[in-house]
């Protein structure tokens, strides 16, 4: 009688490892990963981390800057290389002496400067760690015009909550808008002292590979933040009526929005 | 005699500490996983600030030799040939694929960062959340200095422990009802050292936390440093389950799940004691 319980108990773990044992191998299922209500509840993370960082970090807090000795010989060049269309190759070839960028959206006072004009702004210099999504990094040195010159400039209207930038290369090989890169970030990131539009790398007019003419520099998130051929700024009070609602081209595609971690 | 009369039950694990054990099983088993899916979207680590592609301190990766491409895995210089293991595998149609880990370990099981990171993320706030629940209870109920804690005496007496560990022979009866020294020894390291190291290293890895809290990246020697010492301390904690398993399986693998579901655990008294 006295072995009898021991035995009931002894179902009851078998039965329990069972269980908890199928649970786990399901969650190696890539299939779980594509529930809804999976993706629901792991999105869940991000707007903690977000909401802890933002109270965390203070906004005026700088990326860490490097010395000229610490700049990466070899700079990988991710996402798009080049722009496979002719109107941009036509201004590259004249070194993109034509090219405009177009400042618009919720803004008083809508631009179009030309590369000689945002090179005749008040420049900032930075050399900063360039940290990909897929775990490398390295370091370079930009100069660019500050992005909070162009808002102020361009009269950004108070209701303005998101600068959304739209690039050239259509990583997505669609061949219309919907595989364009674009990219976007808060107005804190805007106003950021280390946000800037970048023209030079390390010296030199920024190399296409980099995304020249001018590329985005948002130093205290991934790379992916940092759209590469801007063509075209737009303040918005919102990002759901833009491409797949997310606010980028690797938002749209599961990646975090905010990808300071 | 009976078998009741030879054995004693106790109560060994509070309720704290088994809810908290097990969620921490759950939470870094999914971060071990997808922290492999994370690691395969670059298979290289590196020392430093930045990534010098052309020396990694280790490496998975496709090399040429001969005529054939096999995966390689580079250790500190030392090229092993690793092919279908780490760096690239052949599937059945002579067909091979460049990847690390073999995709049947990651999370999601297949290639894809941004659903890795999503549940990488997730359950490092599940870790967190319950890692600082078990920390505090641990300090306040005495936990910490009552079960773990070595006395000086247990310290001085290590050298006996490891030996009768070798020989397999494990404490019985009184000696049964705390840990041992080796036992305190695995879980202060591990609850204290390696667990918190990941947690800072990981932190090390967000650019936003770097700006914030520039030390982040002092105390390792840069982000890659951080990225690799989370690695190491990851492949510590993967050793540390190992041994963690095999000694619940040899030391009575029921008392030992039970103990540590129900909180009573069996000790076995020598003749006499009962």
């Amino acid at each position: 009688m006295s072995a009898k319980p021991k035995i009931d108990r002894r179902g009851f773990l078998t039965r329990g490892l069972a269980i908890a044992g199928a649970t786990l191998a399901g969650g190696c299922d890539s299939e779980l990963s594509e529930q809804p209500w999976v993706k629901r509840i792991l999105d869940k993370a991000e707007a903690l981390t977000y909401a802890s960082q933002r109270a965390l970090v203070s906004p005026t807090a700088l990326a860490r800057e490097y010395s000229e000795a610490e700049i990466s010989k070899d700079f990988k060049a991710n996402g798009s290389t080049e722009v496979d269309d002719d109107g941009y190759r036509a201004l590259a070839a004249n070194g993109f002496a034509d090219w405009r960028l177009k400042v618009g959206g919720l803004v008083g006072q809508p631009l179009e400067l030309s590369l000689a004009e945002l090179r005749a702004m008040p420049a900032r210099t930075q050399i900063t760690r360039h940290d990909c999504v897929e775990g490398w990094s390295c370091i370079g040195k930009w100069t660019g015009v500050q992005l909070k010159a162009l808002l102020d400039k361009a009269a950004i209207k108070p209701n303005a909550r998101y600068i959304v930038f739209y690039c050239a290369d259509d990583l997505g090989e669609t061949g219309d808008d919907d595989g364009k890169y674009y990219e976007s970030v808060g107005l804190e990131d805007a106003f950021h002292p280390q946000t800037i539009l970048a023209y030079d790398m390390n010296g030199a007019p920024l190399p296409i590979p980099h995304g020249a003419p001018l590329r985005l520099r948002v130093e205290r998130q991934l790379g992916y933040k940092m759209a590469k051929y801007v063509m075209r700024i737009e303040a918005m009070d919102g990002l759901a009526g833009i491409r797949g609602g997310r606010g980028g081209f690797w938002e749209d595609r599961g990646y975090e929005w905010y990808a300071g971690i | 005699m009976t078998e009741a009369s030879q054995q004693e039950v106790i109560y060994r694990h509070s309720g704290a500490v088994r809810v908290t054990h097990w969620v921490n099983v759950i939470a870094l088993l999914v971060l071990l996983m997808s922290g492999l899916q994370i690691f395969n979207a670059h298979p290289a680590l590196y020392l430093g600030a930045k990534s010098n592609f052309d020396d990694p301190v280790m490496a998975m990766r496709p090399m040429k030799h001969g005529e054939e491409i096999v995966g390689v895995t580079t250790i500190a210089g030392w090229n092993i040939d690793t092919t279908n293991l780490f760096g690239l595998a052949y599937m059945p149609d002579g067909d091979y694929e460049v990847r690390g880990f073999p995709w049947s370990v990651t999370l999601p099981g297949h290639r894809d960062l941004a659903t890795g990171r999503r549940w990488h993320f997730f359950f490092a706030w599940l870790f967190v959340i319950n890692g600082t629940a078990y920390l505090i209870y641990s300090l306040v109920s005495g936990h910490l200095r009552k079960d773990l804690a070595p006395s000086g005496s247990e310290l001085k007496h290590i050298g006996a422990s490891i030996w009768e560990h070798i020989k397999l022979k494990f404490p019985q009866g009184d000696e049964a009802k705390r840990y041992n020294v080796l036992q305190k020894l695995a879980y202060l390291i591990v609850a204290l050292v390696l667990l918190p190291l990941m947690l800072a290293t990981g932190l090390a890895m967000s650019p936003g936390m770097d700006a914030g809290y520039p030390f982040l990246l002092e105390i390792f020697g840069g982000r890659q440093s951080a990225r690799t010492i989370h690695f190491i301390a990851a492949s510590g904690i993967v050793l540390f389950v190992v041994v963690h398993l095999v000694m619940v399986l040899i030391t009575g693998v029921w008392n030992n799940l039970r103990s540590m579901i129900t909180g009573r655990y069996v000790i076995k008294l020598p003749e006499g004691q009962a």
